[in-house]
């Protein structure tokens, strides 16, 4: 699974970040059907939640209306230097997580 | 009184006008309960939010959308919860974002899909409990979720 991350390395204190993170996913929303006429099986990421310094800055709960490749843009104020985590869990219950670093001087 | 052809003509032209603001405010039950659910009955006020997609969308498979609300986001002043309601999907729940005040600025963006031509919304929920929304109007041409 390729994950693309987008975050600055460097913010002053108090500066608010743009962060930007594209999953790769295939979002399959249970509602289609495949070429042997059955219900293809849902398969989508339920949840995405950003952590930075512990705290949860944004989650987002994902629907079956969100495409492909989820792409989720948001933002965070700086504090001090810590780690962002990002947490994203599939209907399938499976986890999986990043960490970048941000420095704030 | 005699109705005269002026007054005909008249009543004549704007019945599509009548028709149309008729249906306008018309949508979908399933998203109206979905959206009563989040707002729990409280009044929905349609301002502080916006909430920007292509107003015409060629691929319904992915569609940008970019939602702000205007909110000092300190840790008494904050969006708490933000949710995307669609009104022709399979499901009219479409994303929930969660915020804080480490958010700084309560802007999301997300790409998602939408089978066929309809009204998205957006509803805010702040600290104080109140809700905020903004709607817009979207013509898709091709639709997503159904097709093979």
């Amino acid at each position: 699974m390729t994950v693309l991350i987008n975050i600055p390395d460097t913010a002053a204190p108090g500066e608010i970040v743009e962060i930007k993170i594209l999953i790769q996913h295939p979002m399959e929303t249970g509602f289609r059907t495949g070429l042997d006429g059955t219900l293809v099986p849902r398969d989508i990421i339920e949840s995405l939640a950003c952590l930075y310094l512990g705290e949860e800055v944004f989650r987002a709960d994902l629907y079956p209306a969100i495409t492909a490749n989820p792409f989720l843009g948001f933002h965070l104020r700086a504090d001090t230097t810590g780690d962002v985590e990002f947490i994203w869990t599939d209907n399938a219950g499976v986890t999986s997580r990043e960490v970048r670093t941000l420095t704030v001087s | 009184m005699t109705l005269s052809r002026r007054t005909a003509v008249t009543a004549l032209l704007s019945l599509p006008f009548v028709l149309q603001s008729g249906s306008a405010g018309a949508t979908p039950d399933s998203m109206q309960a979905a959206l009563k659910d989040f707002t729990g009955g409280a009044p929905v006020t349609p301002e502080r939010v916006t909430l920007k997609i292509p107003l015409l969308v060629e691929n319904g498979n992915s569609v940008p959308l970019s939602v702000a609300v205007d909110s000092p986001m300190t840790a008494e002043d904050h969006v708490e919860e933000i949710a995307i309601f669609n009104e022709i999907n399979p499901l009219p729940d479409t994303a929930r974002f969660h915020l804080g005040p480490r958010s700084g600025l309560a802007a999301v963006e997300t790409r998602i899909r939408l089978n066929g031509s309809q009204t998205v919304h957006a509803v805010a929920r702040m600290k104080d409990g109140s809700f905020w929304s903004a709607t817009t109007d979207v013509i898709v041409t091709a639709p997503a979720c159904r097709e093979v």
